[in-house]
């Protein structure tokens, strides 16, 4: 597997959010991702971007362009340093939240890429890392 | 529009601005005494759980205000990521342009002068 390109983008306010989106749709054009694949992926963007926000107390987005063999596609990492998660399954059960949300952002996001990961610790915080392959 | 509002979403919005929205619509409701809000999505690229839960939570405040919603215009890609997200939007009548959200309202409209049922849903 080979990098073609990385960055970040910072998660400190809400326009960030809308921000990220519009990034994370251009990188999915340009990687010739199908409509419907831009928007999962840009939905899910927009999920995680705001629990980093809202959850996490703001953090950052690394975006990273793969490629393997012919295969090309989009990973992305939330960071934040919040709070953290105590109970990870719990918080990956469909209509939980620690918040005022729906409680989807999380399983709803992890249904709509390829790969899910999470990491989280108790005090420093959160890692949700996603890809989408072409 | 007569006794009908149309709102157009054209921007990518920030929660504060979705939040207003909901704000100023429920006000224009009960100001304008509509009983019925058409809610064009159609130029919005994607709708996430707070666009849903915002667009859900102007379909039950206008209910209580005795006005019907119709969300009109979803574009496909957004419909599909919608559902996979988890988010069926459950109460909200849609349509697939406005012409079409119109003549739901108008028939609902009609429905309910004759029996009661305009609060069903």
């Amino acid at each position: 597997m080979t990098i073609s390109s990385s960055g970040e983008l910072p998660l400190s306010n809400e326009h960030d959010i809308v921000l990220s989106r519009q990034a994370v749709r251009r990188m999915t054009v340009e990687l010739g991702f199908s409509l419907v694949d831009q928007t999962k992926m840009v939905t899910a963007t927009s999920e995680l971007a705001r629990n980093a926000l809202i959850y996490g107390g703001g953090g950052t987005l690394r975006w990273t362009l793969l490629s393997e063999g012919t295969k090309r596609g989009l990973r992305l990492m939330f960071e934040d340093q919040g709070p953290g998660i105590a109970n990870l399954e719990l918080a990956m059960t469909d209509g939980w939240t620690s918040g005022t949300g729906l409680g989807l952002g999380l399983t709803g996001a992890r249904r709509l890429v390829n790969e899910f990961h999470i990491e989280s610790t108790v005090g420093l915080g959160t890692r949700v890392v996603i890809t989408r392959w072409k | 529009m007569g006794e009908f509002l149309l709102v157009t979403i054209q921007v990518d919005m920030q929660d504060q601005l979705a939040l207003r929205l909901q704000d100023d619509l429920t006000r224009a409701i009960e100001k304008k005494g509509a009983k019925g809000v058409l809610i064009d999505i159609s130029a919005l690229e994607m709708v996430d759980s707070f666009i849903g839960r915002m667009i859900a939570d102007i379909s039950a405040m206008a209910r209580i205000l005795s006005a019907k919603t119709v969300l009109v215009g979803m574009q496909p890609a957004v419909a599909i990521t919608l559902v996979e997200l988890g988010l069926s939007l459950p109460g909200v009548a849609t349509a697939l342009n406005v012409g079409r959200g119109m003549e739901l309202l108008r028939e609902s409209l009609r429905n309910s002068d004759s029996d009661d049922n305009f609060l069903e849903r």
